[in-house]
């Protein structure tokens, strides 16, 4: 940051010892919101492991047949059942909004507000967009009778497990869009530009946020990857 | 622009910024592994190839969203440090849990199928 002793501190694997043994700050450099997210992402991290592991763990416990998901997810386009297409779109939507979060970042950080602003409303829709066709989804199965007890496909773990994780996701991408949309009205308003104090603290406000705010919507997209490897396609 | 791995000096901008090329970049790199992935089950791989392959790209994809796009590959060595080496724990966990898994799996075929 703007701290040019930190020239001075040591590289490499010394400067861990070094940072979290020092005063002050054990993260030199790092603006304190973006390590508290950070923080934050790993303890979520840890949420969502425990849930995918636990998934694992009842697949691979279970003596019926796990549920197809090629057939369980297919979708009919023009009359020919296209598997696990619905899962695709969603997750080259959620790719595509997690590039305009970080060209977003990009052109904040160059004070171009306009571009900055556009783009954080791109990757709202984006998710938007992610929440509706996840919303279509559950309803879809929930027509064809999957429950969190039991369902017509197989195992009747498939559904509890489905539920809980896709919802948990679906839950934080939601989260996101709603911060989204306030963040774009902040940046058109040119918050980030004054220094305007935010709503909740006294502090200037300062395009570092629209990384931190990044740092989440990139998290979200990182968890669906995992989310398709695991639960779509193994 | 600024150059990518130099902390900036400048007191006027506070973090570094990227040349656009490299968000682009990464941008059609995910979207390339993306579409391998779904191909993977396009094709209906089955068996050690399929698992492979779906971690193969998984990690790939996770790995250039973290280094990249959350900045990962240019922030303080401390913090990446701090992040990384609790993904360990969640190692142990898997393996624990694989082998429960294992214990649970055998346990329901002796008393359920078999009938004890």
């Amino acid at each position: 940051m703007s701290d040019s002793s930190l020239d001075n501190l040591p590289k490499g694997w010394k400067s861990v010892p070094n940072d979290l043994g020092s005063d002050q700050t054990a993260f030199k450099g790092v603006q304190w919101g973006k390590a508290m997210m950070w923080i934050f992402l790993l303890s979520d991290t840890f949420i969502f492991s425990c849930f995918l592991i636990s998934y694992m763990k009842g697949r691979a416990s279970t003596v019926v047949d796990w549920p197809n998901t090629s057939h369980v997810f297919s979708l009919d386009f023009m009359g020919v059942p296209v598997p696990l297409l619905l899962i695709a779109i969603m997750t080259f939507v959620l790719i595509t909004s997690s590039g305009t979060m970080a060209l977003a970042v990009k052109y904040g950080y160059e004070k171009n507000r306009k571009m900055c602003g556009h783009l954080i409303l791109a990757t709202a829709i984006g998710g938007l967009i992610f929440v509706g066709m996840q919303a279509f989804e559950w309803s879809k199965l929930i027509h064809e009778g999957v429950r969190p007890w039991s369902n017509p496909f197989g195992a009747g773990q498939f559904g509890s497990y489905f539920f809980m994780i896709t919802g948990f996701h679906g839950t934080h991408v939601s989260i996101g869009v709603i911060f989204l949309f306030i963040f774009a009205r902040k940046v058109y308003r040119g918050d980030f530009d004054k220094g305007r104090r935010g709503f909740f603290t006294t502090m200037k406000s300062d395009y570092v946020s629209i990384e931190i705010l990044g740092l989440y919507w990139h998290f979200v997209d990182l968890v669906w990857v995992f989310i398709f490897a695991f639960f779509y396609l193994w | 622009m600024n150059e990518n791995t130099e902390i900036d000096k400048n007191k006027e901008k506070p973090a570094q910024t990227h040349k656009i090329g490299i968000y682009l970049w990464i941008w059609g790199l995910l979207f390339v592994l993306s579409f391998f992935s779904y191909m993977v089950d396009w094709y209906q791989f089955q068996g050690i190839l399929r698992w492979s392959l779906i971690l193969f790209f998984m990690f790939l994809k996770a790995g250039l969203i973290m280094a990249f796009f959350m900045h990962l590959f240019w922030e303080r060595y401390t913090l990446v440090n701090v992040l990384l080496w609790p993904m360990t724990a969640i190692a142990c966990f898997v393996g624990l849990m694989v082998a429960e898994a294992k214990y649970t799996f055998f346990s329901r075929l002796i008393y359920f199928v078999l009938g004890g």
